[in-house]
């Protein structure tokens, strides 16, 4: 005789469920409850542990320069300096081309190249950040060092920006790695974006006399222009917390330089670099009161980044990112 | 300008196209059967493998799974399912944020609660730290899978008479089992590539480990090093190892994609 839960006619049948409702319910419910408390005990467990280093440093730990953990004197602002400078280097570079590429996505290519273009552009964000630090040493590092920088470096050298040695390993490599993966988010949310746009704003446009190009530059990016920040915005927050390509071609230097030629360091880099080596407890402490920073400075542009995407004609999911 | 656009979209693909070639160009040649079996040789001795790399990861993935699948496709199903009014769209915020956090944090994380108390690298700590990166990302491609499912369906089942918890575990789930497996793959290929979170939680190991309390090796983690390093030949074997790993995970990627086409238009 099969399982049956017969519902009841004459009480409200909500009731009277299957012992089994109840408690899938409740380990459904604990499960969804585990990510909250996931969340929650991370802030806690990693703001405990940066305590000492907070208490220790208060506001200096993010405005001096000096790193030494011999003395144990912790400063980070050659990192903010860096983490800035890279991701700005970074959004540079990858949002014309991003924002370009979106717009040949959404807008102006032939239906049927639409979608293996966009699957490569996707494959470009499931590539591994390790194998983009692989490639960035001993491909893209040359390559500056060899052709880029001293181009630079003779044609507009007079700009400090471009002074220096060219190492190849340094800020600017940091900063093309960044963008190259960036690159794949900016494309994918700013062609959604540009895809929530009403048709009804194109074809006024073009009803007016306006080119391609213009329908597209007064109708469709001005619409969605909020939506478009949104996704630089993320693809900011990207490049922010972008730990083992950028390690792996910035040099590891923790010193403020004004010159893209030279090396410099990331909070998450040192994080990576320092952590097994911490000697000391406030040494530790003071990586992970890094980590807390970094934390909080992704979830604070991600959340921003994710209210602009949804101005733009309601929500737009995205499951992978 | 359209031009522009044109060069843009074609500009964007050039990378992919030029790590593909030196992956194949500088790694092809080293990727042989010694490469699969044996383990790293000492510094300074030419050959040898990434063996044991190459099972812990699959070791750490396994073990990722282990508390990232279950956790995460009955979260999803409960943000699906539930008539509760707050704490689904909390969850939601929260997988976002979770998602987004950089994966080195994450290691911090299991660093402190793993580590920390065991005084010890594990692949348990390496375990935890990838099964809470891949977890938001198994609940919310469940949770479109299973939403995916005609109410029809639903109704049919409770119609004739099933509870609603046998509906959901022997009727929604297997005909959303496609979707959520792909959900799935796409997170087992962003873990299968994470080096950070592994630092300091897995560590690392040039011998095959003896147990899960133990530090283990990772391809990635293995790459890392190599990379680093002042040998030629352990570049060699880094640029081996990054082929695979792509390839992997590019093999992975592709399934997915084959399989979700035209059947979930819309919902990645």
């Amino acid at each position: 005789m099969p399982e049956v839960a017969l519902p009841r006619l004459d009480h409200a049948s909500r009731r009277h469920r299957h012992w089994g409702d109840h408690v899938f319910r409740l380990l459904a419910r604990c499960a969804a409850l585990s990510l909250l408390g996931l969340v929650v005990t991370l802030v806690l467990v990693m703001g405990r542990a940066a305590l000492p280093s907070m208490r220790a440093f208060g506001w200096r730990f993010l405005v001096t320069s000096t790193w030494d953990p011999v003395a144990e004197v912790f400063g980070v602002l050659p990192l903010i300096y860096g983490t800035i400078v890279s991701s700005m280097l970074a959004l540079l570079l990858a949002v014309p081309l991003g924002l370009g590429a979106a717009i040949f996505l959404a807008e102006l290519a032939p239906f049927w190249i639409r979608p293996p273009i966009a699957f490569l552009i996707e494959l470009l964000a499931a590539v591994p950040s390790v194998v983009y630090g692989l490639w960035g040493i001993f491909v893209l590092a040359p390559f500056l060092r060899d052709w880029i920088q001293p181009t630079l470096g003779a044609s507009l050298g007079f700009l400090p920006l471009f002074q220096g040695p060219p190492y190849g390993i340094g800020m600017l490599a940091a900063g093309v790695i960044l963008a190259i993966m960036i690159l794949p988010f900016i494309v994918a949310v700013s062609r959604e974006v540009l895809l929530a746009v009403p048709n009804t704003q194109r074809e006024a446009a073009l009803a007016l006399g306006a080119t391609r190009w213009e329908a597209t530059h007064v109708a469709v990016l001005r619409y969605g222009k909020s939506g478009l920040i949104g996704a630089i915005l993320l693809g900011l927050g990207r490049a922010i917390g972008e730990t083992m390509a950028v390690t792996m071609v910035i040099g590891n230097r923790p010193e403020i330089s004004l010159s893209l030629f030279a090396p410099g360091y990331t909070m998450a880099s040192m994080i990576a670099n320092e952590f097994t080596e911490a000697t000391s407890d406030l040494y530790l402490s003071a990586l992970i009161e890094v980590g807390l920073l970094l934390f909080v400075v992704t979830v604070v542009v991600n959340a921003l980044a994710r209210l602009l995407v949804w101005s733009v004609g309601g929500p737009v999911q995205r499951g992978r990112e | 300008m359209e031009g522009l656009s044109v060069g843009a979209a074609f500009l964007t693909l050039a990378p992919l196209a030029l790590i593909f070639a030196f992956l194949l160009i500088r790694g092809a040649s080293s990727v042989n059967l010694s490469f699969f079996t044996q383990l790293p040789k000492p510094v300074g001795e030419p050959g040898g493998g990434m063996a044991n790399a190459i099972v812990g990861s699959l070791i750490l993935i396994g073990m990722a799974a282990c508390g990232g699948l279950p956790l995460g496709i009955l979260g999803g199903i409960y943000m699906a399912e539930s008539r509760d009014r707050r704490l689904p769209h909390a969850v939601r915020f929260l997988a976002d944020v979770l998602n987004g956090v950089p994966s080195i944090v994450i290691g911090i994380f299991a660093y402190t609660i793993v580590v920390l108390p065991m005084r010890r690298f594990s692949a348990l700590a390496g375990g935890v730290a990838l099964g809470i990166i891949m977890l938001p990302i198994v609940l919310r491609t469940t949770e479109e899978m299973v939403r995916l499912v005609p109410a029809s369906l639903r109704e049919a089942a409770l119609a004739l008479g099933i509870p609603e918890w046998k509906m959901l575990l022997r009727i929604v789930l297997p005909a959303a089992r496609a979707g959520i497996i792909t959900g799935v793959m796409v997170a087992v290929a962003r873990i299968a590539g994470e080096t950070a979170p592994l630092l300091f939680t897995a560590f690392g190991n040039r011998f095959w480990q003896h147990g899960l309390d133990q530090p283990i090796a990772a391809l990635p983690l293995q790459i890392f090093s190599y990379a680093i390093s002042p040998f030629d030949d352990w570049h060699r074997q880094a640029w081996a190892g990054a082929l695979i790993l792509i390839a992997a995970i590019f093999l992975a990627t592709l399934v997915v994609r084959f399989v979700t086409k035209g059947r979930y238009q819309g919902v990645r």
